[in-house]
């Protein structure tokens, strides 16, 4: 057993207590994003309650108040990924539109013809897409690690002859959202680095559940979503080294990130707010902020054994049940966050995720925004349960009870 | 609870599809593709005196998808071209509108087993699949016969 008590943590979540189709929610999408704990609810309210204004322009007390609020936020956020300077810490809307910051501001100025990018096959279309664009805009070619099977791997054999000079960028995920895979992403990142490329870790589904530390990970930029970590939507975080965001031109203009503006120009405002333009999600920043308070009060390392605890708990319990389920993934929970990608030969992974919601169980199913991954493998989708501190050993036992279900409904296509 | 929407019609037809396979000599053929779950099919017939003479299809997805398109197959088969674009219309309606089953046409009476499918929105794409398809292939033909 482990230092976290999950029935108790269950009783910050409102939501957890809701029935759905008259039976207890058992909440398993928790890789497309979590619940919040009452807290970070509270502290939205809070905010909108006591002391709502713009930040950074105003002289008058609200004004101040709310500017200090998001900076304290901003504060947290740093210590949390372990960045000494906060100012390297930029508030976007999600992952996404960091990584977009990424490939507008630093891509389309430093990639040529020619030059390649280097991906794995398992990313999530938010790490594919942006790159492709700028792939067109700029010339480059994009290149792909492989990965060797349902088993979840990157063929690392395969780096020396995809790692060249000609690779100006290494983007890759800390962890797979549909294989659960944790990536070594800090190897990778030292031999990206020793062909000197750049290197862009994806953590939007790392940082939620490992203790990350960007003084160690050897990422040149690590984007995240406050979402998928108990905070609210509309918030994401870019982090960069200090001496790399200053050399990167804005990405979007307006408001706030300007320092002097004449009819025909501008210079741009200090770090964060250069990537920072328009009113800001203060409020989103400061539930964040509140988010991570209630993580480091849980601890990391305890939600990490806890997920672990409860992976191989549903590994176990689902291959026992249902001898001819397909698990996705690799097999030893040291090497894989809580995600749990499965097939029922015969059944498809739609009929999969209604079934179980008439069960009261949500799950995610279909291609997890990884069509390349799916199309490698040559199917349609998968179903996947994704698991958070708050979940429990009963909970997956809901989730076999009610595949049970699908068998008992499908159970000439099983056969 | 689950056996409402699951209704042993709609597994029959997913698990015993009818008219599958091609035609020959198809008039018609066109793909359906759902881009958001991956289902997708080929749906082809022959037409003769303005009448879905044959009808096939081919495909793969989850079973409300491939049962709707089984059904419609069999509702269809001998049907005027023009009653046929009816029926997909009435169907559509049905399932778009939250109307009842009982309002269906009679050759569409079997398919008011997927009624239950319209209090899943994402889920009555699946079942609109085919129907799609087939009023995407009755334009075909129009254009062809112009």
């Amino acid at each position: 057993m482990t230092a976290l008590n999950p029935d108790r943590l269950r009783l910050d979540f409102p939501i957890l207590s809701r029935k759905i189709h008259g039976k207890p929610l058992v909440y398993l999408d928790n890789a497309a994003t979590t619940q919040k704990p009452m807290s970070v609810i509270m502290s939205m309210t809070a905010y909108y309650e006591r002391t709502n204004a713009n930040v950074h322009r105003g002289v008058h007390t609200l004004s101040q108040e709310a500017t200090s609020l998001m900076e304290q936020s901003r504060d947290k956020v740093a210590a949390f990924i372990g960045a000494p300077d906060p100012a390297t810490v930029i508030f976007t809307r999600n992952a996404t539109e960091s990584i977009n910051l990424v490939a507008y501001s630093w891509a389309r100025k430093n990639l040529k013809p020619g030059d390649e990018i280097l991906l794995t096959e398992m990313e999530h279309h938010s790490n594919l897409i942006p790159w492709q664009m700028a792939a067109q805009a700029t010339g480059a070619v994009l290149r792909f690690i492989p990965v060797t099977g349902w088993d979840g791997f990157l063929d690392l054999s395969r780096l020396d002859g995809l790692l060249t000079p000609r690779t100006k960028l290494l983007a890759v995920t800390q962890m797979s959202n549909v294989l659960g895979t944790i990536n070594p992403v800090t190897e990778l990142a030292r031999r990206a680095h020793a062909v000197g490329a750049k290197v862009l870790v994806d953590g939007a589904q790392s940082a939620p559940h490992l203790a990350v530390d960007v003084k160690t990970l050897g990422a040149d930029f690590f984007a995240f979503s406050a979402h998928k970590m108990l905070g609210p939507t509309g918030l994401g975080v870019l982090w960069a080294p200090r001496a790399l965001l200053e050399t990167m031109e804005p990405f979007l203009g307006g408001g706030d990130m300007i320092s002097q503006v004449w009819p025909d120009r501008a210079t741009w405002n200090e770090l964060p707010y250069k990537f920072e333009a328009g009113t800001p999600n203060i409020t989103g920043a400061i539930a964040f902020g509140a988010a991570i308070d209630y993580l480091n009060q849980v601890g990391m390392d305890n939600i990490r054994a806890h997920e672990q605890d409860i992976t191989g708990y549903a590994l176990g319990t689902l291959k026992d049940r249902f001898p001819k389920i397909v698990l996705h993934g690799p097999a030893d929970v040291a090497q894989r966050g809580g995600v749990v990608s499965f097939e029922l030969p015969g059944v498809h992974p739609h009929d999969i995720g209604t079934i179980l919601d008439r069960e009261g169980v949500a799950v995610r199913a279909g291609h997890h925004c990884c069509q390349v991954l799916m199309k490698k493998f040559g199917v349609a989708g998968t179903a996947r349960a994704s698991f958070y501190l708050y979940n429990t050993r009963a909970e997956v036992d809901a989730l076999v009870a009610s595949l049970g279900q699908v068998e008992r409904l499908f159970v000439p296509s099983v056969r | 609870m689950t056996d409402d929407l699951y209704r042993e019609v709609i597994l029959d037809h997913f698990r015993h599809p009818r008219n599958q396979g091609a035609l020959e000599a198809p008039d018609v053929k066109v793909q359906g593709v759902n881009p958001l779950c991956g289902d997708s099919l080929e749906l082809m017939f022959t037409v003769k005196e303005a009448k879905i003479a044959d009808i096939k299809m081919t495909g793969n997805g989850c079973s409300i998808s491939q049962s709707s398109a089984s059904m419609m197959t069999e509702a269809l088969k001998g049907k005027a071209l023009g009653e046929s674009e009816a029926l997909a219309k009435a169907f559509k309606k049905m399932m778009l509108e939250n109307g009842a089953a009982e309002d269906l046409p009679e050759d569409l009476e079997e398919l008011s087993a997927l009624e239950g499918v319209q209090k899943y929105p994402v889920r009555v794409k699946c079942a609109l699949l085919a129907w799609n398809t087939l009023l995407q292939g009755l334009e075909e033909w129009k254009g062809k016969t112009k």
